[in-house]
């Protein structure tokens, strides 16, 4: 009876974590929506929503309880169980990168050695999730919407792993918080010009991994309707905005560790909680930058999109990798 | 500990039947893009099994490696030739079981022998010996795997180049 007690114990301390974090992924999807939004009226010239709740502060969350509440509308024509799995698929795995997220010094949930390796693999396996749902949906928008993702995701994997390894050749680790531990007296991006550029690559891939504007081109709603989600209604696209700005705040977080210092900043009145502040207003800084991006940049062709990535990133990534690897050794 | 080692061992066992499940799937589904799906699941699972053996840098390899890059690529050729509902129909009569049949038998035997040597006992975890452990011994001790490898994924890729440039003569033709 004791061990049933002791594991429903131990069952109810893990689950309590999760939700924790699952609850930290709505909320934190939930504001990014609303300050996308607000953002977009401002650059845009106009006040964004305003009618919900004080400067239209509830609309994003009076939005989610409407895509919960709303029908499932299923077309006949869709590939069966695929096309249930690939929105979970897209939302499970967007909380697992805060694992090994190192927040502050003491607030990281997983010291994992190989940090960086596993947020690169989970980010990877949404590639998986875009095709099925498009593949899975049967008609031709999505099918090109998909075709798309997977051609764009694996070309602009290759940058960002490359960009990424300049700094891991620099500090000789791929533990996260060891990498942010290095960058006490100075940043990266400060302090070594190979870092300067390897961020360059990693920001204009990271925003091409992660499906927004400019290079949205899997969901381009001028010409895909709305590509590889077109079938999705109520929660089941939710579900794929939820991951969206997720893996968008994961991509900015790894960039706040990896090149701008993570918690290090000056010490703010907050006690021990500064150091965590100063990580969340440096990845919130970014989000803003790629929000900005969005609303500034017209959407690339897709030819475009790929000499980018094949002609330029990855060609700069691979010498500045080499470079780089060539001055720490001398 | 102990409640968080029940945990584990209930979830050493789901990733077993998860495995051989994906397996199943692979091989007997009809609809091409469930194999494909199945192949993943079994992917994962393998990679589970590298945590429970003690390695996590080769756990996230393999979900990086096999069920993000190697299924994508195989999802790549499916596309392209299959439409969602095709069924692709199965010749197990035919001389794709006379191809078959010896190579699950190579296979059969080859793994068969490996345990039988290594015995059913417990097994050792060989702990997480580090990266730049892993990097070492790749460079030093096993070089020329390392090295007979890269040279074959070189052969592979000029191969694939040399198909597709001939495909491209003779359609031109």
């Amino acid at each position: 009876m004791d061990t049933i007690i002791s594991i429903t114990s131990a069952f109810t301390s893990v689950a309590l974590a999760a939700a924790v974090i699952v609850g930290f992924v709505f909320v934190n999807a939930t504001a990014l929506g609303y300050i996308e939004r607000k953002l977009c009226g401002r650059f845009q010239r106009r006040i964004g929503p305003m009618e919900v709740g004080w400067h239209g502060i509830l609309q994003m969350p009076v939005d989610g309880i409407k895509l919960i509440a709303k029908q499932l509308i299923v077309p006949s024509h869709v590939a069966g169980p695929l096309f249930y799995v690939a929105p979970v698929l897209a939302f499970a795995p967007a909380a697992l990168p805060f694992l090994v997220m190192p927040f502050a010094p003491r607030i990281q949930v997983l010291a994992m050695e190989a940090g960086l390796v596993f947020v690169l693999a989970v980010i990877s396996f949404n590639t998986f999730a875009v095709f099925l749902a498009g593949w899975s949906s049967n008609n031709n928008y999505s099918m090109i919407g998909a075709l798309r993702a997977v051609a764009q995701n694996i070309s602009y994997e290759i940058p960002i792993l490359l960009s990424l390894l300049t700094v891991v050749f620099l500090t000789g680790s791929f533990n996260l918080s060891r990498i942010v531990q290095v960058q006490e007296s100075l940043w990266f991006v400060l302090r070594h010009p190979g870092a300067i550029l390897a961020f360059l690559v990693f920001f204009i891939a990271a925003i091409a991994e992660t499906n927004r504007a400019p290079f949205d081109l899997p969901e381009a709603e001028s010409e895909l309707t709305a590509g590889f989600h077109t079938e999705y209604s109520g929660i089941a696209f939710g579900m794929f905005m939820i991951a969206e700005y997720t893996y968008l705040f994961v991509n900015c977080c790894l960039a706040t560790a990896v090149f701008f210092g993570g918690w290090w900043g000056p010490t703010l009145p907050f006690g021990q909680y500064s150091s965590c502040i100063w990580f969340f207003i440096k990845a919130y800084t970014l989000v803003f930058i790629v929000i900005w991006c969005r609303w500034t940049f017209p959407r690339v062709r897709f030819d475009q999109l790929m000499n980018l990535s094949w002609k330029y990133l990855i060609p700069i990534a691979l010498g500045n990798l080499l470079l780089t690897a060539l001055c720490t050794k001398l | 500990m102990s409640e968080y080692r029940i945990i584990a061992e209930v979830v050493f066992y789901l990733l077993i039947v998860l495995t051989v499940a994906g397996a199943v799937l692979a091989v007997t589904a009809r609809i091409l893009i469930h194999a494909v799906v199945g192949l993943a699941v079994t992917f994962l699972g393998v990679a589970g099994f590298y945590v429970y053996l003690g390695s996590p840098f080769l756990s996230m390899m393999q979900i990086l490696i096999y069920a993000g890059a190697i299924t994508i690529v195989l999802v790549f050729g499916t596309m392209i030739g299959y439409t969602p509902r095709q069924i692709v129909e199965t010749k197990i009569r035919d001389k794709n079981l006379r191809l078959a049949l010896p190579a699950c038998l190579v296979s059969g035997v080859v793994l068969c022998s490996a345990v039988v040597t290594a015995g059913l006992g417990t097994m050792r975890q060989s702990g997480d010996t580090g990266i730049a452990d892993i990097g070492k011994r790749l460079l030093y001790e096993f070089s020329l795997a390392f090295e007979l490898i890269s040279l074959l994924l070189l052969i592979a890729m000029v191969g694939a180049m040399v198909i597709v440039g001939g495909q491209e003569e003779r359609d031109a033709e």
